[in-house]
């Protein structure tokens, strides 16, 4: 089976694979018998999604918006993430502006969303606005905070939902030193399944180039197993909720 | 991974030059690495924290044994359709933009990358944390090529300053001390000693940022591929593959054939389980999937996609269905870090890409039962490793089954000797009888004159006193 067969390697390995397939695997060992009647007959016969099973046994993320939120902010806590309660858009750029003039920031980066602009448009620094066309990343790598919106926060975990095509494409929210949020409370949704799924629904047709679940600000611990924030990505997250 | 500035190891050498010499190196690595007390204790402290964030984690499921059977049946039903599932991923990722490339082994793979990098007319690559690039020994064929190359990992850039390869295949430095850290970063930053692990974290990022943007191509690993969307995901926590896939003009992502999920909702199980079984984590800080290159309307993002996908006698395995479930791993680590040989001789001594119980399972099947056998007799059997496997692979019995192919395969005379006379005694019961008598006379001399064939074995142990009387005599004295 491993000699030569003539043809290209995609066919030789899909050949193997085709091989090697030949004798079936038994399930693995599981404690659940639900699994098993999942796919009574082998792995094609597979009819419920591991992900519904497992639903029920994956950390809590809240039935009720309440409780999502309660969960998430738990969990944003524990993460080093700041979570800012907001009245209003109005609200929500005096704190912004607020810490960009206590941080003496030069330059902030956002991206043109009905959430960010009242927020960029309020800074008391220079706002770089980053948009579909080319933009300078030479000009981003020096940006003292990026700010965007997400495509939905998650209770379950703390994470927050981006992606290319609706939060200013893959640098903003990865590059500049700080990074923070605009959400709504509406954008909170209990588990990675909904939130996956969400993302599935809004962009039907094309799904964007990047998606993202940021949970927390960036971090390593491969000194030692000591954490430390800030290892490339940003040291600080801010998730500012408008509502 | 051997730049010019290699330091020398600590202990031994990290692969055998001669394959066939790799039961030696391991036996002889092994031995000074358990003599390493400090060693030993620096890694057993450096996973405690780890153990505790765990548990604490685990806790927060409200059941981990199920949640372990979903996430099993995830990978159990991509794997046993990849015949289906692979092609429908490629269609996929094609689709969005992306390109596929194959490569039958390490030598083809090594070929497609450098052939892409001579495409583009790379000048500076930054690379995050890639396994399958260990294990064709990419660094090493870009160098030879005159790339150069730098690991953006932090840990993996502590490695390849230090001229090593991973001690473990997600915590790549953690046997190295801080102050060995400070000392490297002096050596080949210029920075000032220091005793901060923050500090020296920012040292490494404040080193990366101009590399991030002034790279024209980025390498990264994949963590699943998603047939029914054609994304590819990437697990980390720095920060450094975003980075990485995001400014360079082209991105290459390495993967092996396995790593097929059918389901983008599988995500919605496996990342969790994935973050709180290797690090103790409830999700790695960043999980990122990528649909080919930059789209119309975007505003960043490389112009052009590539994915390497790897068989590399990956297919040898899969032809085994008694330890297919092997390809099932999601690279955590959790294994290494609760398996008491781990522990005890340390990454190095393995001499492998995947180190650990899981590389101790699959290596014979990716590079050779022949040479790689002694690997199955690395465990205790205790178990400890398929408890903390989140998809249920039945690590320490697949050891046992690779101890029973390789007897098969190669039987040792001596011991196919040892087990007849055995037989022979064992089934004549006067002949058992008068063994243990004449046992029971001799154990002294035993002890004393340490006869070749006990001597490896005796070393570290002590033979107990022989009993006076056997032990049916005793019994019928009771009755």
């Amino acid at each position: 089976m491993t000699t030569a067969q003539p043809g290209s390697a995609r066919d030789t390995i899909l050949a193997r694979v085709r091989e090697a397939l030949r004798v079936p695997a038994p399930l693995p060992h599981m404690k659940s018998h639900a699994a098993e009647e999942a796919a009574p007959a082998g792995p094609a016969s597979l009819t419920i999604l591991p992900v519904e099973f497992a639903r029920p046994w994956l950390p809590d993320g809240g039935d009720t918006p309440e409780a999502c939120l309660a969960i998430l902010t738990e969990n944003l806590g524990k993460l080093k993430a700041v979570v800012h309660r907001a009245a209003d858009p109005t609200a929500a750029a005096a704190f912004v502006a607020d810490l960009a003039r206590d941080r003496g920031w030069q330059r902030v980066a956002w991206h043109g969303h009905a959430l960010v602009e009242p927020v960029a448009t309020a800074l008391p620094c220079a706002a770089e606005r980053i948009d579909a066309g080319a933009f300078d990343k030479n000009a981003l790598e020096t940006c003292d905070a990026g700010i965007t919106a997400c495509e939905a926060l998650v209770a379950q975990t703390g994470s927050i939902l981006v992606s290319s095509a609706t939060c200013g494409g893959r640098a903003l929210s990865i590059l500049p030193h700080v990074h923070i949020v605009v959400a709504t409370l509406e954008q909170i949704v209990g588990t990675l399944g909904e939130a996956l799924e969400d993302v599935r629904a809004r962009h039907a047709g094309r799904i964007p180039s990047m998606v993202s679940f940021i949970t927390g600000p960036s971090r390593t611990g491969d000194i030692e197993r000591i954490l430390v924030l800030g290892a490339h990505g940003p040291k600080e997250l801010f998730v500012v909720l408008v509502g | 991974m051997t730049p010019a500035t290699s330091t020398a190891a600590p202990h031994g050498t990290f692969e055998a030059a001669d394959p066939h010499d790799a039961k030696k190196k391991f036996l002889h690595d092994a031995a000074e690495h358990v003599r390493d007390e400090g060693h030993r204790a620096f890694v057993r402290k450096a996973l405690g924290g780890y153990y505790a964030s765990r548990d604490t984690q685990k806790a927060r499921y409200r059941d981990w044994e199920h949640a372990r059977d979903a996430a099993s049946l995830a990978k159990w039903s991509a794997v046993n359709r990849l015949d289906e599932l692979l092609p429908k991923f490629v269609a996929n990722f094609e689709r969005n933009g992306g390109r596929v490339h194959w490569a039958r082994n390490a030598e083809e793979a090594r070929d497609i990358v450098l052939g892409l990098l001579r495409a583009a007319k790379a000048k500076a690559v930054i690379k995050s944390k890639c396994m399958t690039s260990e294990e064709i020994h990419l660094n090493a064929a870009m160098e030879k090529d005159g790339y150069g190359v730098v690991e953006s990992d932090l840990g993996e850039f502590i490695q390849q300053l230090r001229g090593e390869p991973p001690y473990h295949f997600v915590f790549p430095c953690m046997h190295v001390r801080r102050d060995e850290i400070s000392d490297l970063f002096g050596k080949h930053l210029g920075t000032p000693p220091t005793d901060s692990p923050e500090e020296l974290t920012m040292i490494a990022r404040r080193h990366m940022r101009r590399l991030y943007v002034d790279a024209d191509v980025g390498i990264t690993g994949a963590n699943f591929l998603v047939a029914e969307t054609g994304q590819i995901s990437i697990t980390e926590n720095e920060g450094n593959a975003r980075l990485t896939a995001a400014l360079p003009r082209v991105h290459i992502a390495i993967s092996g054939i396995e790593k097929v999920v059918e389901h983008l909702d599988d995500l919605a199980v496996l990342l969790p389980m994935l973050a709180t079984a290797g690090a103790g984590q409830p999700m790695t800080c960043y999980n990122t999937l990528y649909a080919g290159p930059r789209q119309p309307g975007e505003c960043d993002g490389p112009a052009e996609m590539h994915l390497v996908l790897l068989d590399n006698s990956r297919t040898a395995l899969l032809a085994d269905p008694e330890q297919r479930d092997a390809l099932h791993c999601i690279r955590c680590g959790a294994c290494l870090n609760v398996c008491p040989i781990f522990k005890n001789v340390g990454g190095f001594t393995y001499g492998t890409t995947y180190q650990g119980p899981i590389g101790s399972v699959i290596t014979p099947h990716l590079r050779g039962l022949a040479d790689w056998n002694h690997l199955s007799g690395a465990s205790s059997l205790c178990g400890a490793c398929t408890d903390a496997c989140p998809v249920r692979i039945d690590i320490h019995h697949h050891l046992l089954h690779n101890r029973r192919n390789a007897a098969k395969s190669a039987p040792s005379r001596l011991e196919r000797l040892g087990h007849k006379v055995f037989v022979m005694v064992a089934s004549r019961p006067w002949l058992f009888a008068l063994g243990g008598a004449v046992f029971r006379k001799t154990l002294w001399l035993v002890k004393k004159l340490r006869p070749p064939l006990l001597r490896d074995w005796l070393a570290t142990r002590d033979l107990p006193p022989a009993p006076a009387a056997s032990f049916r005599s005793q019994w019928r004295r009771r009755s």
